[in-house]
């Protein structure tokens, strides 16, 4: 934020309570301690608090740190919080909300901005629509300081603070145009008791298809914020895995089909531990750590694999399956729906090998037994 | 009659001389569809799979009167490849590529503004209309020539709903993939207003997913303008808020992203929604009935 010149209160990052009554100390005066978590909705989930003193600060800092925090875009087991934001509090008159994002209908970038800034962006878009102003930007020709003035006297700017925000707006575009954001949101925008602007809060989302141009921003990537599953399979080479709450482990070719598996599942009574599509393979390895997976996760009662073959080729997949039956201790039931390119060759790969597994005629079968299974009823 | 492709299509392939790019070609050719150039930067002169190949697209329409192009170029050059194409004046364009930059497609979609171009994808299967025309990387065998269009966001769901559709003995107008990103060239909306005024497709079957308003679109234009029945199942009704489920635009960020407000949506416009994603061969099978008595 600072490096594009948007202003933001004096702070730092720290790791311990200790460290933070320290950078209470050297701010002097009241400070804030925010919970660093990849997910919105903290301040409601209580990971925002507020220190008279250094000792409040450290005290703050120690009741956040260590715990896990649950918001409304975390699971129900939350994100744990390993460091907290140590920031001067100012004090503030009014709170604003601007943002950058690409409008899916317009297909160009987008700026928000709203007097009702503090709360869910969300929120106010279902509570009082008309307090979200939106200027669609052209990127040929960027954000222009005409549309910046009409966002802040929309916003009930006055003075200076007119040119001071649409400087900061512009700023914000051109961050989220440099390093390819997804989204560029300040929430709140504050503007102080003196009349000054300060982003007292942001959350940039980047564009994972950018990530190639980008290395500075892949070295930002904090796996402790994340699932230990979704860590573990990704340095598989699994890179489509998303933990579920369920107990039945999911390999399915597709990020739709997945969706779909996952959604049957649910229709036949069951409930899937993850959604893992296995993407397009000319070898085994994936399905092999795919299954690696399933026997990591100590949840998994049954598997499903359902492949509908198309660039993936199913007698890979079924090779790969066979692997995975001489290479570790399965004992969970599996249950195996192949259709599509090479199945006839897939499906005798299976049974030639002599491996214990449930197959599966069509779609619905597949899930069906495979609920039954993670149930104990079929083996 | 079908949509978009058939049996005047003449193809271009753009990357016909990588591994997915001749690999695909050569089942498209398999599969009856007009290969009639492959341009690959720097390889002008050869030929691959008897498709002569030309360093650029503008060179190889004027040669071969090539009037659609499949793309198969690495996503950090795609965007690129999309709009040298629409610079020679291609009127359909199939990017198969996945993993195309936000920006990069902000840039295309700016580029095409005003030009008579028709992009599908990018992140799709591609288009086929089955026993005349195949631009894409589908299993041609699953299919069967009818009258039931297929427009959807996902690939393999999608052979799954055609497999189940052909077993039922339901024949196909056009399947399209529209494709899994956040700012795909052709919309639900658009490709519905195609099947609207075809004289072969009698219903279509909208297969969505979670993330963006592209149902929502969907469901205001079948209100205000399908005159032709429509089936509709959306993926992801068990998917968690702010996770990214392998398509790029398969992740909720706002309450308009969940399945179950797109169901509701293309519900309340007389859609008919499949319980479940394997019965929605079924569920058209009721709706034909229906229509037929």
């Amino acid at each position: 934020m600072l490096q594009f010149g948007i202003p933001v209160p004096k702070g730092r990052v720290v790791f311990t309570p200790a460290e933070a009554r320290a950078i209470a100390e050297e701010i002097g005066g009241k400070v804030v301690v925010k919970a660093q978590v990849y997910a919105g909705g903290r301040g409601k989930a209580g990971g925002i608090k507020m220190a008279d003193t250094p000792e409040e600060a450290e005290k703050a800092a120690s009741q956040l740190l260590g715990t896990r925090m649950v918001t409304h875009q975390t699971g129900a087991e939350g994100v744990a919080i390993s460091k907290v934001l140590v920031e001067e509090a100012s004090e503030i008159s009014r709170e604003l909300y601007v943002s950058v994002l690409v409008d899916s209908t317009m297909k160009l970038p987008l700026m928000m901005a709203s007097e009702a800034g503090g709360m869910e962006i969300e929120e106010v878009a279902q509570a009082a629509p008309e307090k979200i102003l939106k200027v669609s930007i052209d990127p040929a020709i960027g954000f222009q300081p005409f549309q910046g003035r009409k966002l802040a006297y929309g916003m009930n700017l006055t003075g200076k603070q007119v040119a001071e925000a649409t400087r900061l707006m512009t700023n914000l575009y051109q961050l989220f145009m440099t390093k390819d954001c997804s989204l560029a949101e300040i929430n709140p925008l504050a503007v102080t008791a003196d009349g000054r602007l300060l982003a007292l809060d942001a959350k940039l989302n980047f564009d994972d298809n950018a990530l190639f141009r980008h290395k500075d921003i892949q070295e930002l990537h904090d796996e402790e914020q994340e699932e230990l599953l979704e860590v573990q399979a990704r340095q598989w080479g699994i890179n489509n895995y998303v933990k579920m709450d369920g107990n039945i482990g999911c390999m399915v070719n597709g990020a739709g089909l997945a969706m779909a598996v996952n959604d049957l599942i649910q229709y036949c009574g069951g409930s899937a531990a993850n959604f893992l599509d296995i993407g397009t393979l000319n070898t085994t390895d994936r399905v092999v750590n795919a299954f690696r997976m399933f026997v990591a996760d100590s949840r998994v009662r049954a598997v499903l694999v359902n492949i509908f073959g198309g660039m993936a080729r199913v007698d890979v997949i079924a090779r790969g399956i066979v692997e995975a039956y001489q290479q570790m201790d399965i004992s969970f039931p599996v249950v195996v729906r192949l259709a599509g390119t090479n199945v006839d060759e897939g499906k005798r790969i299976l049974a030639e090998s002599g491996i214990n597994f449930i197959e599966a005629r069509d779609f619905y079968d597949g899930a069906h037994k495979a609920v039954q299974a993670a149930k104990g009823q079929i083996k | 009659m079908s949509i978009l492709v058939d049996k005047a299509t003449r193809l271009l392939v753009q990357g016909i001389t990588g591994g997915e790019g001749s690999f695909h070609t050569q089942r498209c050719i398999e599969y009856g569809t007009k290969v009639v150039a492959g341009v690959t930067p720097g390889k002008g002169g050869n030929q691959i799979l008897g498709v002569p190949v030309y360093n650029n697209v503008e060179r190889a329409v004027a040669e071969t009167e090539a009037n659609a192009s499949i793309i198969f170029v690495p996503p950090a050059f795609a965007a690129d490849a999309i709009m040298e194409a629409t610079d020679a004046g291609i009127p359909l364009i199939v990017c198969i590529t996945e993993g195309i930059p936000v920006m990069d497609m902000v840039k295309v979609h700016s580029y095409l503004k005003g030009k008579s171009t028709r992009l599908i994808g990018p992140n799709c299967p591609g288009v086929i209309s089955p026993g005349k025309c195949k631009v894409g990387i589908m299993v041609g065998e699953i299919h069967l020539p009818g009258n039931v269009g297929v427009v959807s966001r996902s690939g393999t769901l999608t052979y799954d709903v055609v497999a189940q559709l052909t077993s039922l003995g339901i024949g196909q107008s056009t399947c399209v993939g529209i494709g899994g990103d956040a700012l795909p060239g052709s919309t639900f909306v658009d490709i519905l207003n195609l099947f609207n005024v075809d004289n072969d497709t009698k219903a279509v079957v909208l297969v969505g997913e979670i993330g963006g308003i592209f149902e929502q679109e969907a469901a205001e234009f079948i209100k205000g303008e399908m005159t032709k029945p429509v089936v509709a199942f959306v993926a992801g009704s068990t998917a968690p808020p702010g996770k990214r489920m392998g398509h790029a635009g398969a992740i909720i960020t706002g309450i308009a992203g969940k399945a179950s407000e797109k169901i509701k949506a293309l519900s309340a416009v007389g859609a008919l929604i499949a319980p479940n994603p394997a019965e929605i061969g079924l569920t058209t099978k009721r709706v034909l009935d229906r229509i037929s008595t």
